[in-house]
This record gives C-alpha cells, sequence and structure tokens, in this order.
C-alpha cells in the first residue's frame, strides 16, 4: 500500500529532485524550476491523474522568495505528493501545467493574481481581483489594508473616459 | 408690472408655479420609488424578505424591483461590494436614468463593515453618492423601509423645476454620470446632514489625482 515515499514517486522524478521533511504524511519532493514541467509529466505518466492544489509561499526575506507548490493526486495507487519549486522575485515565471491538466488553470490563475507569479503557457489573468490592478495581495509586503483603491478607481474612471472619448 | 423672473432661476424665489410643480413631481417620484435590487451577499436575503408579502414595500410604491438599471430609480446596494464588483456597481449606476437615488444597506456598503481588507470596498460612496445609509448587519426588513420613508422626505425636499432651470443636467451625455451634481444630502436613520464622500467623490470627477 501507499508508503509516504513511494518508488513510483522517485522513479519518475528521477534525479531532479531532493526529497524534504514529508509533512501531513504527504511525500514532498523539491525540483528546479526549470525541470519541474517536465517532472510533474512524468509524475502524470506513473499515474497522477489530478492536480488537487497550485500555490504559492512567499517566503520574503528569504531568496529564492517564492515557493510554487503542487499537489498530485492519484487515485489508482492511492497516493498524494507535493512537489515544490522555488522561484526568484526578479524573475518570477514557471512553466505552466494546464497543458497536462487543465483543472490547475484556475489554481495557476489565482496564483498569478495573488503572487504575481506568471505561468508560461498559462492565462495569466485576474482571477478574484479587478482587471488593471496592478498589485498582488497575498505578498508579504502588501499592507494589510489593501492599496488606496480610491485612486485606483480614478484611475479606472479616467481610462474609461478617454476610451469612451476615443469611440 | 416689472419683468418677468425666468421660473426657478437660481436668483429667483420660486413662484406659484413652480412650487406646485415641484410638489406634483415629488409626489409621483417619491410614490414610485422603483428598486435596483443589487443583492451582492447576506444582505440581499433581507432585501428579499422586505419586497415580499410580510414586509411589503408595495405599500410604499416601490414594490416593483427591475433587473434592468434603465426603469429603476433608487439603487439599493445590499451586500459586500468588492472591487471586483466595484466596476459593475458603478455601470448599473450610470446606466440609471436621472433622477436616482442610492440606499447602502447594511454596514459592508455603508462603510466595508468587519471587511477592513484589500478586496472590498470601504463603503460604496467610494464609487457612488449614497443617498441613505441604514446601520445594520444585516438591516432588518423594517430598517430599510424607513430608509426609504427617509428617501421619499428627502424627495419631498427636492426641487426638480429649480433644477432644470438651473441647467444642472445639460450639457452632460446621459448616463456616463458626467453632469455635476449638487452636495449630496446623506440621511442616515439617526441624523440628516451633508455629507462629503471621503476624496470628494462626485460623478464626472476623474480628472485629478488624488495620490497622498
Ligand atoms: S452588512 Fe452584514 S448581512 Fe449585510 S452583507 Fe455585510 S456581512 Fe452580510
Amino acid at each position: 500500500m501507499s508508503a509516504t515515499s513511494d518508488e513510483r514517486i522517485e522513479a519518475a522524478l528521477g534525479q531532479d529532485a531532493t526529497a524534504r521533511e514529508a509533512r501531513d504524511g504527504m511525500a514532498t519532493y523539491i525540483v528546479p524550476r526549470a525541470a519541474a514541467h517536465d517532472a510533474l509529466s512524468r509524475l502524470k505518466g506513473a499515474g497522477f491523474e489530478s492536480v488537487t492544489l497550485v500555490t504559492a509561499i512567499d517566503r520574503m526575506p528569504r531568496e529564492p522568495r517564492f515557493e510554487v507548490y503542487w499537489q498530485l493526486l492519484s487515485l489508482q495507487h492511492k497516493l498524494r505528493v507535493r512537489v515544490v519549486a522555488e522561484v526568484p522575485e526578479d524573475d518570477a515565471h514557471v512553466a505552466s501545467v494546464v497543458d497536462l491538466w487543465p483543472g490547475a488553470g484556475y489554481g495557476e490563475r489565482e496564483c498569478f493574481d495573488m503572487f504575481g507569479i506568471e505561468f508560461d503557457g498559462g492565462s495569466n489573468q485576474r482571477l478574484l481581483m479587478p482587471d488593471g490592478y496592478d498589485h498582488f495581495p497575498l505578498r508579504k509586503d502588501f499592507p494589510h489594508q489593501g492599496i488606496e483603491p480610491d485612486r485606483l478607481y480614478r484611475e479606472w474612471e479616467r481610462e474609461r473616459r478617454s476610451e469612451a472619448g476615443k469611440s | 408690472m416689472g419683468s418677468l423672473t425666468p421660473v426657478g432661476s437660481a436668483d429667483s424665489q420660486a413662484g406659484f408655479f413652480a412650487t406646485q410643480a415641484d410638489a406634483l413631481i415629488n409626489w409621483g417620484r417619491k410614490n414610485s420609488l422603483w428598486p435596483m435590487p443589487l443583492g451582492l451577499s447576506c444582505c440581499g436575503i433581507e432585501l428579499m424578505a422586505m419586497i415580499g408579502p410580510k414586509f411589503d414595500i408595495a405599500r410604499f410604491g416601490a414594490e416593483a424591483a427591475r433587473f434592468s438599471p434603465r426603469q429603476c430609480d433608487v439603487l439599493i446596494v445590499a451586500g459586500t461590494l468588492t472591487w471586483k464588483m466595484a466596476e459593475a456597481c458603478r455601470t448599473i449606476y450610470d446606466q440609471m436614468p436621472d433622477p436616482k437615488w442610492v440606499i447602502a444597506m447594511g454596514v459592508c456598503s455603508s462603510s466595508g463593515g468587519m471587511y477592513d481588507s484589500y478586496a472590498v470596498t470601504q463603503g460604496v460612496d467610494m464609487i457612488l453618492p449614497v443617498d441613505v445609509y441604514v446601520p445594520g448587519c444585516p438591516p432588518r426588513p423594517d430598517a430599510v423601509i424607513d430608509a426609504l420613508m427617509k428617501l421619499q422626505k428627502k424627495i419631498e425636499r427636492e426641487s426638480p423645476t429649480g433644477r432644470l432651470a438651473q441647467g444642472v443636467l445639460e450639457g452632460g451625455d446621459e448616463g456616463t454620470g458626467a453632469f455635476s451634481m449638487p452636495p449630496n444630502q446623506a440621511v442616515t436613520t439617526h441624523r440628516i446632514g451633508t455629507y462629503v464622500a471621503p476624496g470628494d467623490m462626485t460623478p464626472g470627477d476623474g480628472s485629478e489625482d488624488q495620490s497622498s
């Protein structure tokens, strides 16, 4: 039955991955950012049919700043795995996995919306915050009460007026 | 006997015709306040109760809730207005034909309420001129009916002919909020006074920056 570090996972991940301390009974592996898509597609080949979570953590003072997480579920092997890639702030992008699991799209959009991490090949659209908002609320340096929305509204209003004037 | 003063002009005393016309127009307006129900969250349930037979705002001529802003007089913002929704809400307000009024129902739409957060507008008065604020989380339907009656009182004090004669409505694109508005007389269920919205958010004022 399912051990937390199954040979299947290790075999699929290959040399790229280093194991991390397993949390919540879920095997965790850290992969280099460039190899993340390949590693995830090999995991899909090994029987992980669905991605249950795509999210990120902002570990602000630390470098690289962000960690992007994918949590995968294999129903046939009764197994879950967590894959982590580290993403630096000045070059915050990582390959999208919507080509493997289309359902990852929402997670990636939320991740983009909240942390500003771009997913190459993903839609990179705002999900919960309005379009044209250029801050990322779940970053640790975002103020608790938000960014002056009054001003934000004025900017929209001006844009809309200038568009209305054009047409 | 002297020259005729233009009816309702700014420097004239409103004459018999103007006051009688005002009274008639106001009577018609205040007794047919068709609400635009913008039920955004939990307050929407109380709004439905208010429209339903038990509380029955038909008694005040306001039962004809239209879901097209073009047919509405009073926008009832019932619930938490997020920034994502703010643009839609403002568009609905812009689409409503003049004259139009706004009731901010519940603490969320009055002040942001407990949602002191990046995602929620801290009161719909950030994006709309509000006429009546109704505190409560949610306010009881009778509190909103009270707000409606306060709004009716407010409408009684308006002078539609005077407003026309002053040309307040002239020169604006209808529906874009580009015409200038007099300072908003806002009402809560506790007091009546002039309310200045944060950053003087009058419609049509989008030119200058408010960066502090
Ligand atoms: S005021 Fe209270 S009841 Fe009304 S929308 Fe806000 S949280 Fe819900």
